[in-house]
């Protein structure tokens, strides 16, 4: 009896003690996936099978993968929703100018360099200019996307009327026909502002969602039906409603939380962040209009970018580009979650467009054209306030 | 599939109905004890009931559990498995000709499979032909995998999901041993219906051996035409233990249709090792295997599938207590530990020359009560360790396993 009573008790301060010792969950802030606060619950239904179309479908030859690809799955190239790793760095060619890509016949505009057994894949043309483009981070994308037009032109400043050495001016893009302009979308000779991409070329979610099943994993969509393979218009392999699933989990993933807010340094670096004119391009506040997601309406964030263009200079120039961008402007990619980026690029970072810089320091050094006199002034502090600056950027 | 489920049905109903009539004509088949058995024996040496001098004799064992597990403090709350329920049926045709089969219910009827059918013909104890469903000898747990043999709930990752867990394909082959006082050698060799291109397209994501069982064609016909040979070597001195080798490898992909050219040949290759012991005086059983695979993927193809993959575990069972306890005659209490870790993708990235992670680890202390050598009773904790393919910080996983596992 005693034996029995014994073995009951042990039993039971295990079960007890089973939430001590199981792994606990990582700080919010820790963290770049998750929903955004406030969804509904039939949202959050959508959130979740986004989720599990972006993160557990995987694509093989049996369900579609290629035959020409880059990566088999969406979270191969966002793993944990962060930015990617030179893995699955995309090559892009062909365009150099807003007159379109010249090369669409020889594969263009992105090379698929893997294939399935038994297939070829893509080698880059001899002499085309051409971008590696790593994969951005996924987070925040639905406040960035519901920013209004108005709000992105009066950022702009092509003429540099201010005389801050600073410009800024949106890609003006053809809008696909399956997308659905904004409300107030403000149109310039029957073009729109992009404000997806590593140039600004996609228009929203769903153009930026169907182009990688269609350009990254060689999977057709009824939107981007034609097979980059063959180049013949095929049956889709996915439905519509999983594309629109990944887009709503796009668009509801959480903004980072910025981390160490109330450090000394880190206040310190964000003032001297500013006072160097990083935050001439990298806004630190946007706003978004109204959302037919509610928990997206009319909301204030900090993701630290303009969503424009700006001339980085020749060193950042590929000789290639999208849209009205020129081949040396890039959009203002936005700072937050970076100081997480190495969780999602194993333990490394690989920084700007294409991965180049692997620190945060090499990045601001890479800036040049309208980043140049930040970057000057950036050199010009004090070790320790330059060690600031690093400590504000990882704190976000 | 449903009249099989008829038929064991109605064996089982006909064993009840015996049984009702009269017990004592049931009785347990004896195990060989006067030898050395070795992993290759495993099949056989089970228990079975026979009822009478009817040469059929049929066992089993049924193993259930429930589960408490948290990935990085998220959790799906407790859940009951019924992981699976294995039906044994042989039978002594003649002398030397035997015949067994393993049918195995896993996850309620999710999974329904034959495992193992064959029949067995004795010309010599060197010389015993073996054909129909056989288990592939690679490594040592895919031939000794009943449940209640172990004290953990859940298989070894490597000898599951590394190797092709309980890895059963249609072939013949050959076994034999040879039986000294103090040491006994074995061999087994086998060709059969062989893998398939799953192995590098599939769910999980990685180079995974055990989707090759996705075929459902496999026990009707080769993928490709090319067999695959399996072959063990194993060798047990009384004094150390047994030590066994095993290979098993061939072509994979579907290199050719209608005599036309479709790919080069591509293998994929296995080898393992195990080694199982006892530790006189303190009668600490140790038992472990580590496995190696080879895969010829396409250079051209995606690196998320690794051309070399490693892998293994070790069990160390301590006996505490064994005397009669409970009422149970020869119940023994076990404490034990596992260590296994599984480097799916063992490589470099040709992009940056960075280490391919993809690799798992997992440590499981656990309790054990036997109330005989066929019944266990365990409690697990398990902890383990997930890097993805790029070495991002590891998802960790924490189980609290409670199950019972028995032979009937």
């Amino acid at each position: 009896m005693k034996k029995t009573l014994f073995a009951v008790v042990v039993l039971l301060l295990v079960v007890i003690g089973c939430k001590k010792i199981m792994p606990p969950s990582p700080k919010d802030d820790e963290l770049l996936d998750g929903p955004v606060e406030g969804l509904t619950t039939a949202e959050t239904q959508q959130f979740l099978k986004g989720d599990v179309a972006f993160n557990d479908d995987i694509f093989t030859p049996q369900n579609g993968l290629g035959p020409i690809f880059v990566a088999n799955s969406c979270g191969s190239c966002h793993a944990g929703d962060g930015k990617g790793h030179p893995f699955t760095t995309l090559t892009r060619f062909g365009q150099v100018d807003s007159t379109g890509n010249q090369w669409l016949s020889f594969g263009a505009p992105q090379l698929q360099n893997r294939a399935i057994p038994g297939y070829t894949p893509e080698a880059l043309p001899s002499g085309v200019g051409f971008s590696k483009i790593l994969p951005p981070a996924n987070t925040g994308l639905g406040f960035l996307d519901a920013v209004s037009d108005a709000d992105l032109i009066a950022m702009s400043d092509p003429t540099d009327a201010n005389a801050d050495g600073i410009s800024g001016v949106p890609n003006w893009i053809n809008v696909p026909s399956y997308c659905q302009l904004r409300a107030n979308a403000i149109s310039q000779g029957g073009k729109y502002i992009g404000r997806f991409g590593k140039k600004g070329a996609a228009y929203d979610l769903l153009q930026q969602t169907a182009n990688a099943y269609n350009q990254d994993m060689g999977i057709n969509t009824s939107f981007e039906p034609y097979d980059t393979y063959s180049k013949l218009e095929v049956d889709p392999e996915v439905t519509n409603n999983t594309v629109h699933d990944v887009v709503f989990y796009l668009k509801t993933l959480k903004v980072p939380i910025q981390r160490n807010q109330n450090d000394g340094d880190v206040q310190s670096g964000k003032q001297l962040f500013n006072s160097i004119g990083c935050n001439k391009c990298h806004k630190e506040e946007l706003k978004t209009t109204a959302s037919p997601i509610a928990a997206l309406s009319n909301k204030i964030f900090f993701p630290y970018t303009d969503l424009l263009l700006h001339n980085m200079g020749s060193g950042l120039d590929d000789n290639y580009t999208e849209g009205s961008a020129k081949t040396y402007e890039w959009k203002t990619p936005a700072l937050w979650g970076l100081g997480l980026s190495k969780n999602s690029q194993g333990g490394n970072y690989f920084l700007m467009h294409d991965g180049r810089a692997t620190s945060i320091e090499q990045a601001i050094l890479l800036h040049g054209g309208e980043g140049q006199q930040s970057n000057t002034n950036y050199q010009n502090l004090s070790e320790s306030d330059k060690q600031k600056v690093i400590k504000f950027l990882e704190s976000l | 599939m449903k009249h099989l489920i008829t038929i064991i049905f109605l064996i089982l109903s006909a064993q009840f109905s015996f049984s009702q009539i009269d017990t004592s004509k049931v009785k347990r088949t004896p195990t060989d004890t006067s030898k050395m058995q070795l992993n290759l024996d495993a099949v056989y040496n089970r228990p079975f009931l026979q009822y009478g001098k009817i040469p059929v004799a049929i066992g089993g064992y049924a193993e259930a559990n429930t589960q408490y597990a948290v990935t990085d403090g998220v959790t799906e709350g407790f859940s009951f498995q019924m992981r699976r329920m294995t039906l044994f049926l042989s039978s002594s045709i003649h002398r030397k000709i035997k015949f067994l089969t393993e049918i195995e219910f896993e996850d309620g009827t999710k999974e329904i499979n034959i495992e193992f059918a064959a029949l067995d013909f004795q010309f010599h104890h060197l010389l015993n032909f073996r054909g129909g469903i056989i288990m592939n000898p690679i490594g040592a747990f895919n031939q000794n995998h009943d449940g209640p043999r172990w004290e953990f709930i859940d298989r070894p990752i490597s000898a599951t999901q590394l190797l092709p867990s309980t890895f059963s394909n249609v072939g013949f082959g050959f076994y034999g041993k040879i039986y000294k006082p103090n040491i006994v050698w074995a061999y087994e060799l086998y060709l059969t219906n062989g893998l398939n291109d799953n192995i590098i397209g599939n769910a999980e994501n990685k180079t995974f051996l055990p989707a090759a069982k996705l075929n459902p064609d496999r026990f009707e016909e080769s993928f490709n035409g090319e067999p695959l040979t399996s072959a063990k070597t194993s060798f047990r001195y009384r004094k150390i233990g047994e030590l066994g080798l095993s290979y098993m490898g061939g072509v994979y992909n579907k290199f050719q249709e209608d005599d036309l050219v479709l790919d080069k040949k591509r293998r994929a290759d296995v080898i393992a090792i195990d080694f199982n012991t006892t530790i006189p005086k303190i009668n600490t059983v140790i038992t472990t295997e580590f496995a190696w695979t080879f895969v010829d993927v396409p250079d051209t193809y995606t690196q998320q599938f690794g051309k070399k993959q490693h892998g293994g575990f070790i069990d160390i069972v301590q006996p505490i207590i064994k005397k009669k306890m409970f009422g149970f005659e020869k119940a023994s209490f076990n404490a034990a530990i596992r260590a296994e870790y599984v480097d799916w993708n063992v490589g470099t990235f040709n992009e940056t020359g960075g280490n391919i992670a993809d690799e798992i680890f997992a440590i499981v202390p656990a309790i054990s009560f036997r109330t005989s050598p066929q019944t266990v009773l365990r409690l697990n904790y398990r902890y383990e360790w997930r890097k993805d393919i790029l070495g991002n910080p590891a998802s960790r996983t924490g189980a609290i396993q409670f199950g019972v596992s028995s032979y009937f």
